[in-house]
């Protein structure tokens, strides 16, 4: 395709423009280059190349979200109070008026209904929390399911999964804050928690809330700790998170000239800079907009707190509800008492146990996977979920196992709105969350071989083209077309898979070798992960396979022009060289 | 397997395997490249969005003048007129100014594709030589290897300063002693209604009822005598001395022989927390004498020692042993006599 570039608009040259003489823009940067000497470091980084696909934008919506929670956070501490401290309510708000509660639960109401704005930003700040947690969990699957934790990344992995846990707890403690009967049953739950801890669980509660729940201390420590501990940590570990992205480079999906050296895409500036720093507005419009059209934790409705008072359908926010439905399902009467000392074992094992459990499985499954494949080179390059079947069917195991235990979270939910019995719905959801994940695994996995088989069909015999064709016998044929150069290329631009065998375990003598039986355990699951992978074709393969199609190509009649009613779309036969073909 | 030379971390390679890489595809030309009539319109569509949304920012600041909140905070559907107008006019005036900076890198910037090479995430060998050497430097020369004594008795010492760092947050609380295995139930304290603090007469409840009720020394009165606690010490108290009173069929009731007395004309009385996590229940079904913990379900029968029929819990709903006073209003025999609400550790100690 040729195009008369002579029309090419000014503004839009393809060279980025030489410096003339030094104007006002360059003085400012020599003065601040002498003192700083950034000059070295941004000449690097200023056109430093981001590739571009819609699945890396997932990261930085967790990444704009927090700063929206940063900026609407201090604009709630102007005026809310975290103190436990019991007063009168005498604000606007009528239902209230004259009821005792928390200086918290008091001045949030204040902050919702007597500053204007206020109530706007408190629905933006828990918006930008939901938000924040689900970016970061939709991003940690994108990472996942494209094997873009492998090395180099692993690290990174680590400090997002870190980030998660992080993110959790601070959406916790920020929603335990307003004093209202919600969070502070929340609050005495965590408590109950706590003292299930073997040995020191009480200990722990006494020096948390100052002495017995609840007592007075615990709403000005969790603010200390939503406000600043948990804040400093989150922007540390962000930080050390992009910048391992930018010195890493962004992983990209393979394509024609998009290979595991180089990365491919737009410049940092100004292309990247406009599109991220845009998409900032972006989402904080839309968490605006939420803020004002949909309401979220109208905390005057549910009242202060009152530590005999509990309202049906209490749930956490939604990313407490999976260890909440685990602790629900939890099978009656699981608790021993072992030598006069009790072990709650159904309260320690869904909280204290599974999520500290799921988040170190989390964290080390790079590092599985490298151990298993043995794999020492960098990747950069992503793979596509089925190219890598056991990985992309243990995520949605764990994705199974995630929302079986959320929604046994919400069983008193789904028993009113769907009118069954919450009895049944928790006796299914015990067998579930052990089967669900068992048989999302294999159908996955399943899945993906078939996704794999169609695509090496595809490579061999080409794309089905709608076209039928009959033959002067009357049978009736689909006709194939070969895929485009790039479509193929993309297709086949994968690894072989290598299984890991042990050879030689035993030497001459017959000794086994020290780390033989690890070995045999490597072997067996690198079996168990590849062996059943369907590899691209070889050009050998591939070769036999485009000669056959050229052969049957050619006893089928009329290949010299486009079949009746195709002459004008990419399913004519291919009779020039000047046909694009279908991507 | 620890040391990787630089040739084992290079990435993986595809080459021509099996098809050679075609290649960067040939830039396409957008419409704003070659027609000046659309670069130009391009050009208005974001001015046109800038434009907008600082209309919007100045109705941000006209909302906030003009529409009220306190009384007339649940205008328009219920959300209040001025959070949607604030809400709307931000979240516009934000969107334009992303969506317009976004128009304009797609239409407007140049969109060529650049290559730059990546480079192995190792330093070079030089590198890690020299820092190698220089670490090595700096552990002869400060003797951190040949005098074990100075090094060891530095590791001992940073250690022990694990102490005082731990010590100096014993004061965060009071130690539990066995203060989670006592209410403020006592020998004869009245049953009273918990939002009223009425003391509550055996007579006056029906069968099927089930009333909330809280200890009198909640509600110090100068008639009752007991003193008026401070907030935190009240809070706690109320925490863990809340009851539910029912009143079934005496012949309904299936008593162990040890607590038999501790019913009064089949009212019997069980803490409030759940011995789960520490819920206060509330869900009563009189039929079934079944009470319910909305948080995690667990089902307790009040007719059998409020026994787990269901759900996560392990433990009965302590019992409260009742008694009428000579006014014939519902008294406590004594403390709970085990601790209520949630297990813990030392529970069976106490």
């Amino acid at each position: 395709m040729s195009v008369d570039t002579s029309k090419v608009a000014s503004s839009n040259g393809r060279n980025a423009a030489t410096a003339s003489k030094p104007g006002r823009a360059s003085g400012l940067a020599n003065w601040a280059d002498d003192r700083l000497g950034l000059a070295t470091a941004m000449k690097k980084n200023l056109r430093k190349v981001f590739p571009d696909h819609w699945s890396f934008m997932l990261g930085e919506i967790a990444l704009w979200s927090f700063v929206v929670l940063l900026l609407t956070g201090v604009f709630l501490t102007l005026w809310f109070v975290p103190s436990m401290g019991h007063i009168t309510y005498e604000g606007s708000y009528d239902q209230l008026r004259g009821v005792g509660m928390s200086e918290a639960m008091a001045s949030t109401v204040h902050i919702s209904f007597d500053v204007r704005g206020g109530l706007l930003m408190r629905q933006m700040h828990h918006w930008a929390a939901s938000i924040f947690i689900a970016a970061m969990m939709v991003h940690l699957l994108r990472v996942a399911f494209t094997g873009a934790y492998r090395k180099p990344r692993e690290l990174n992995w680590v400090i997002g999964c870190l980030l998660l846990l992080l993110g959790t707890l601070e959406g916790f403690t920020g929603y335990s804050l307003p004093d209202d009967l919600l969070s502070g049953t929340g609050v005495r739950a965590a408590d109950g928690f706590m003292k299930a801890t073997p040995v020191v669980g009480t200990y722990m509660s006494f020096f948390l809330f100052g002495g017995e729940f609840p007592g007075e201390s615990i709403i000005p420590r969790l603010y200390i700790v939503h406000v600043l501990l948990i804040p400093g940590l989150l922007l540390g570990l962000i930080a050390a998170h992009m910048l391992l992205l930018v010195y890493h480079k962004h992983t990209q999906w393979p394509g024609p000239g998009r290979t595991e050296q180089n990365v491919v895409g737009f410049p940092m500036l100004p292309v990247y800079a406009a599109k991220a720093g845009g998409f900032f507005f972006v989402v904080f419009g839309v968490i605006a907009l939420m803020g004002g059209l949909m309401s979220i934790n109208p905390v005057w409705k549910f009242g202060p707190y009152d530590p005999t008072k509990v309202t049906a359908g209490s749930q956490p926010d939604w990313y407490m509800g999976w260890p909440d439905g685990a602790l629900r399902i939890i099978p009656t009467g699981w608790e021993s008492v072992i030598f006069g000392y009790t072990i709650s074992w159904n309260v320690l094992l869904p909280i204290l146990v599974l999520p500290p459990l799921m988040l170190t499985i989390l964290a080390l499954i790079p590092f599985i996977e490298a151990w298993i494949t043995g794999d020492k080179r960098e990747h950069h390059l992503l793979q596509r979920p089925r190219n890598a079947p056991t990985r992309t069917a243990v995520f949605v195991a764990l994705m199974t196992f995630y929302g079986l235990l959320w929604a046994a979270g919400g069983n008193d939910i789904i028993a009113i709105r769907l009118d069954m019995s919450i009895n049944a719905i928790t006796y299914f959801m015990r067998v579930a969350v052990i089967l669900g994940p068992i048989l999302a695994f294999w159908i996955t996995r399943r899945w993906c071989i078939s996704l794999q088989r169609h695509d090496n069909e595809m490579l061999l015999h080409g794309y089905e083209s709608g076209v039928i064709l009959r033959s002067p016998e009357g049978s009736y044929t689909e006709r194939h077309l070969p895929l485009s150069e790039t479509r193929a290329y993309t297709l086949t631009a994968r690894d072989r898979d290598r299984v890991f065998t042990v050879d030689g375990d035993r030497d001459a003598a017959g000794v086994e070798a020290p780390d033989s039986r690890s070995q045999r355990l490597r072997a067996r699951l690198s079996r168990w992960m590849f062996a059943h992978n369907v590899q691209k074709p070889t050009a050998a393969e591939l070769e036999e396979a485009h000669h056959h199609a050229a052969h049957e190509a050619e006893l089928q009649s009329g290949l010299d022009h486009p079949v009746d009613g195709h002459q004008f779309d990419d399913h004519r036969l291919r009779d020039t060289e000047e046909v694009p073909l279908r991507d | 397997m620890s040391t990787t030379t630089q040739g084992e971390n290079l990435p993986a390679q595809h080459e021509a395997d099996p098809i050679a890489d075609p290649g960067l595809p040939d830039h396409t030309w957008r419409p704003t490249d070659v027609d000046t009539r659309a670069e130009k319109r391009a050009e208005r569509q974001v001015a046109a969005m800038f434009g907008l949304s600082a209309v919007f920012a100045v109705l941000f600041v006209v909302s906030y003048f003009v529409f009220d909140i306190g009384e007339d905070w649940d205008t328009v559907g219920g959300l209040g007129a001025s959070n949607v107008s604030l809400g709307v006019t931000l979240g516009l005036s934000l969107l334009l100014i992303g969506v317009g900076i976004i128009h304009w890198a797609r239409k407007l910037m140049a969109d060529h594709e650049m290559v730059e090479m990546r480079h192995p995430a190792r330093s070079s060998d030089e590198d890690r030589t020299a820092t190698l050497a220089a670490l090595d430097a700096g552990a002869q020369e400060s003797g951190i290897g040949r005098r074990p004594l100075v090094r060891n008795s530095l590791i001992g010492s940073v250690a022990m300063l694990g102490l005082p760092a731990v010590v100096v947050l014993r004061d965060l609380g009071p130690l539990p002693g066995d203060k989670l295995a006592h209410t403020i139930w006592e020998e004869g304290m009245r049953l009273v209604r918990d939002v009223i603090g009425t003391p509550i007469k055996a007579s006056d409840i029906e069968i099927g009822d089930l009333i909330n009720a809280a200890p009198e020394a909640l509600f110090p009165t100068e008639e009752n005598g007991y003193p008026v606690l401070p907030n935190g010490e009240y809070q706690v108290e109320k925490a863990k001395g809340a009851i539910i009173v029912v009143r079934m069929e005496p012949d309904e009731i299936i008593a162990p022989a040890d607590r038999e007395n501790w019913t009064v004309d089949g009212i019997i009385s069980y803490s409030k927390i759940c011995t789960h996590v520490g819920c206060p229940i509330s869900l009563y079904e009189r039929t079934t004498h079944h009470v319910l913990c909305p948080c995690h379900q667990s089902t307790f029968d009040l007719a059998d020692s409020a026994k787990v029929v269901f759900g996560p819990a392990a433990r009965p709903l302590p019992q409260l042993p009742l008694s009428v006073d000579a006014e014939g209003y519902l008294i406590a025999q004594s403390d709970f006599t085990e601790p209520i609400g949630a297990s813990y550790w030392e529970r069976e100690k106490q």
